[in-house]
């Protein structure tokens, strides 16, 4: 998907088509329908500028009704950096990211604890992985009041938390303030995923890791299961 | 009927706010230590042309709903004045 200001779009891109040899599309905003895809991810950047709130105006971007008609039949949606944001804005995920605590632009790799496989970007992942995955992002402090957060625990929609590097979640290894160091989330069924860190950042040795991959794998994984 | 409309987005108190902690640690560091609090927020102008002020305060307040604000973070407020007749289009010898 490519809002004006997404910055990601080719990232993800090179790592889907170069790296795991999927066919890709890229999917303007002004596109009317998603038919024919089996996954749609929302990359990472700065859609519209950003301007108002984060994801805000891009919700409302034409192709963002087929998206959720897609996202609510089932299809696949993995939401990366300002694609969890406008994920959030437009009610597919719950939750809303406000500003880092720090008030600093955070980029950096951190590691990240896999508290589920159940959702379609982990089955490829056991619980307890750590994943060392890079981080890029001013406004990435996960927040929900504490009655949805008990639901997303108790629902197993908790999909990511930043860790120590031996899989302890410690205040130190939050690099943003996101409560109970939510890195990333699902929505009940499993099928739509946001996250703030860039696992298409993290998908060849030669840019420092390639544990990224887990996930698209896993969607890969995923989509073969189910497939008719 | 031409209105001003002005939109306070706060982000509500259970909510933490980097910003407004910065903004009372940067007061605070210039003597100011009388300040306990400073929450950071939004201020919206809009003008536009309703029927009434029941109307006018209506639709801004939907647009709070929609877009201006989200519900998930912060709050709102609204001020409503009226500023006049629109113009007319070509009229401009004021």
């Amino acid at each position: 998907m490519v809002f004006p200001g997404t910055w990601s779009d080719r990232d993800c891109a090179h790592a889907v088509l170069d790296v795991l040899q999927e066919p890709v599309r890229y999917i303007d905003h002004r596109e009317q329908n998603v038919d024919g895809l089996e996954l749609v991810i929302l990359p990472g950047g700065f859609s519209y500028g950003d301007y108002l709130r984060c994801g805000a105006i891009a919700r409302f971007a034409p192709v963002m009704e087929a998206v959720a008609d897609f996202a609510n039949r089932g299809g696949l949606v993995l939401g990366i950096c300002n694609g969890f944001q406008i994920l959030q804005e437009a009610r597919l995920l719950p939750g809303a990211l406000l500003r880092n605590a720090s008030c600093e632009f955070r980029c950096e790799w951190v590691h990240l604890r896999v508290e589920q496989s159940n959702s379609a970007f982990t089955l490829d992942c056991r619980p307890g992985q750590v994943l060392r995955i890079p981080i890029s992002h001013g406004e990435g402090n996960f927040f929900a009041d504490p009655q949805t957060l008990d639901a997303l625990e108790r629902n197993g929609q908790v999909v990511f938390r930043y860790c120590a590097p031996d899989g302890r979640v410690t205040a130190d290894s939050n690099p943003n303030g996101s409560v109970r160091n939510i890195a990333g989330i699902s929505n009940a069924h499993g099928n739509v995923v946001g996250m703030m860190p860039h696992p298409e950042r993290a998908c060849e040795p030669l840019l420092g890791g390639s544990d990224g991959l887990a996930i698209f794998r896993s969607a890969i994984h995923a989509l073969t299961r189910v497939a008719v | 009927m031409r209105y001003r409309a002005e939109v306070f987005v706060t982000l509500k108190p259970v909510v933490n706010d980097p910003a407004g902690l910065t903004i009372r640690g940067g007061l605070q560091a210039l003597g100011f230590e009388s300040v306990t609090e400073v929450r950071a927020g939004k201020y919206l102008v809009l003008t536009l042309d309703e029927a009434d002020a029941s109307q006018a305060r209506a639709r801004v307040d939907d647009m709070a709903r929609q877009l201006l604000a989200n519900a998930v973070i912060e709050d709102y407020r609204i001020e409503l004045d009226p500023v006049g007749e629109p113009v007319a289009a070509g009229d401009a010898s004021a």
